[in-house]
């Protein structure tokens, strides 16, 4: 087991995706005396609760301020230290763009970010609280590893992965509770390693995040509607992306949907793009998202349906996208 | 009257001349360059990596190092030369300095020229990562001090006071602020393109000890970084050395001058500016031997 320590899904049922954080950054901290936890004002939001208990001393509050948390932490990482900088998506990604990219980018310091709030997951605080461009921004700079966990089990694989290896991590996770997609830690984490969760040969979903579990929902909602074998690939990581399981799902079933609480520009839809356009070969394809637009103020599921990247969403989707055209191209095992 | 020796204090005087003589030789060789900002900071470059820094050339990672920190990094110009001659990194990477290739930008890399902490470049980032480097002293029981030198312009970045106000909170007087005050900015004088004094009150304020010297006197320098060291020792408000300096300082005929926040130097400007680089250093070994002990 990564890391060593075991969360199952008791333990998400209980406690909200960035408590599993604070008690898996909490277990790590009591472990190795390098690792230190800094946040801006955030350290209940962000669920520093159990580190606050056990290695206070460990635990770097800066205030309101941002690009200082960034810097700090760059600064800690240099002198051998494994800060883990914790605050919403929307300023981790945006207020200290220019620390993320140039303290702690560009140096490729051990620092890891935890960005809690994720997409739209804060949804009533409004657009000034939705991340929904951190990907697109985080996805662009060199050295980092972008990882959006599904649930509260694969953010403690996430943590631990993050730990274990050198270099900067950003980790993307919701507030409140994710519903539970994984009840135990042992289903093959991998970073950069996509997890099929559903198997299909017709059309494949490629999700991310709290999206995840809508596309599993879907997949067998249609498997007993409409007989449709859906493939969902819980795509955890999306920097680096994982190439080969995109090419996979062209191959073995020629129609892409994309699923993410983020913007359509930039993020995981993007990221799937760029492969299957590179690869040389098209296929049917659909990015659901945020179309362009910042989203609306409501609940986190709400603005999922009204997105649609809910399960009524995504089903609309397949069934639209197994009703379109492609160009049948007999060699086609021979051009990939 | 200083507490520097007069043989030190001319010592650290001739290092300093030949220090910049190489900057100008480097601008030369790279055709253009943050000369002004450079000369400024030049003087505290000097007294730092020959007197106070603890640091091994053979091995620049050495985790017990001192940091420095340049937060203002267009002035590498000057700080590559010091590097170089040091022994950090070969002297003849100078000759490639800001050229297609180089391992020198005009803002050093940290991962790619050895002795260099942090990378910097974009401005009002370097407060926080000694801030960072060390609180991290702290939390490891290391007795490493930080070092982190500013612009003035500079200050009108937001963050340097985010940083300030870390380095107060958490009483780190292990991390040694230094302000580069030459009084100029790209577009002109500070206090036209955007006012920043009162400068010592604003430190103050901040809750730093704030020793106000002449930046570009070794010996006042020295003094306040011995009282800086001296303070260290105990978890206290930090000390700010808030450095009054010229652009340019050294050359007499571009000193305290805005515009030569980035110059180029042709075969011409070259022999005369070494010229008054001379003539510079003569009258700096005589207020050496003035003010020495």
């Amino acid at each position: 087991m990564a890391g060593g320590f075991v969360y199952n899904a008791i333990d998400q049922t209980e406690v909200a995706t960035a408590e599993i954080y604070g008690k898996a950054i909490s277990d790590i901290m009591q472990k190795d005396p390098r690792v230190c936890a800094i946040t801006a004002d955030l350290a209940k939001s962000t669920k520093l609760g159990d580190v606050l208990k056990t290695c206070p001393e460990r635990v770097i509050n800066v205030g309101i301020a941002e690009q200082d948390m960034f810097g700090v932490g760059a600064g800690m990482a240099r002198a051998g230290m494994i800060p883990f900088i914790s605050g919403f998506s929307a300023f981790t990604s945006m207020r200290a763009c220019d620390q993320l990219h140039t303290d702690i980018c560009y140096q490729n310091v051990n620092a890891k970010i935890i960005a809690t709030h994720a997409g739209t997951s804060f949804g009533q605080a409004g657009s000034t609280h939705h991340a929904i461009t951190d990907l697109a921004i985080t996805r662009a700079m060199p050295n980092l590893t972008v990882i959006v966990p599904a649930d509260g089990i694969e953010t403690a694989n996430a943590v631990n992965a993050a730990y274990e290896n050198f270099g900067p991590y950003y980790i993307r996770i919701n507030r409140g509770f994710d519903r539970v997609l994984y009840e135990n830690m042992d289903y093959g984490f991998e970073v950069g390693k996509a997890v099929e969760i559903h198997e299909g040969t017709d059309i494949t979903v490629i999700a991310c995040g709290s999206c995840v579990f809508q596309a599993k929902q879907a997949a067998e909602f249609l498997e007993n509607s409409d007989g449709l074998k859906v493939r969902v690939l819980n795509m955890h990581t999306i920097k680096p992306i994982d190439r080969d399981a995109i090419i996979k799902a062209v191959m073995d079933t020629r129609r892409i949907i994309t699923v993410e609480d983020h913007s359509v520009i930039g993020g995981l839809g993007s990221a799937v793009a760029e492969v299957m356009a590179q690869a040389g070969k098209g296929c049917a394809f659909k990015m659901l998202g945020h179309q362009d637009k910042f989203a609306p103020i409501g609940l986190h599921e709400d603005i999922m349906s009204e997105v649609g990247i809910d399960a009524n969403g995504i089903i609309a989707a397949v069934r639209e996208v197994m009703k379109a055209d492609f160009e049948e191209d007999d060699n086609w095992d021979d051009d990939v | 009257m200083a507490n520097l020796s007069k043989q030190e204090w001319l010592a650290l005087e001739q290092k300093a001349y030949d220090l910049r003589k190489l900057t100008l030789q480097t601008t030369m060789w790279a055709g253009s360059g943050h000369i002004g900002g450079g000369y400024s900071v030049l003087d505290l470059l000097t007294v730092l990596y020959h007197k106070y820094l603890n640091i091994k050339v053979e091995d620049p990672q050495w985790e017990d190092r001192d940091r420095f920190i340049l937060s203002k990094g267009h002035a590498g110009i000057a700080y590559a030369p010091v590097l170089c001659d040091k022994g950090f990194n070969d002297p003849e990477m100078l000759k490639t300095f800001n050229l297609s290739g180089s391992k020198m930008g005009i803002h050093l890399d940290s991962n790619k020229v050895k002795g260099v902490d942090a990378s910097t470049g974009s401005l009002g980032h370097g407060v926080s990562i000694a801030a960072g480097t060390a609180l991290a002293a702290r939390l490891m029981n290391k007795d490493y001090l930080t070092y982190v030198v500013t612009g003035d312009g500079e200050l009108g970045e937001g963050s340097n006071w985010e940083g300030f106000m870390t380095i107060n909170h958490y009483e780190l007087s292990n991390c040694i602020v230094f302000i580069d005050r030459n009084h100029c900015m790209i577009d002109g004088p500070t206090e036209e393109v955007m006012k920043l004094e009162p400068v010592a009150d604003k430190m103050r304020a901040f809750g730093f000890n704030t020793i106000c010297v002449d930046g570009n006197n070794i010996g006042e320098l020295c003094d306040a970084i011995d009282e800086a060291i001296a303070r260290s020792k105990e978890k206290c408000a930090p000390t700010c050395i808030l450095m009054d300096t010229q652009k340019g300082a050294g050359i007499k005929d571009i000193a305290g001058d805005y515009h030569c926040h980035y110059m180029a130097i042709d075969d011409d400007l070259f022999a005369k500016y070494s010229k008054e680089l001379e003539e510079d250093f003569k009258a700096r070994c005589d207020r050496a031997n003035k003010e020495g002990k």
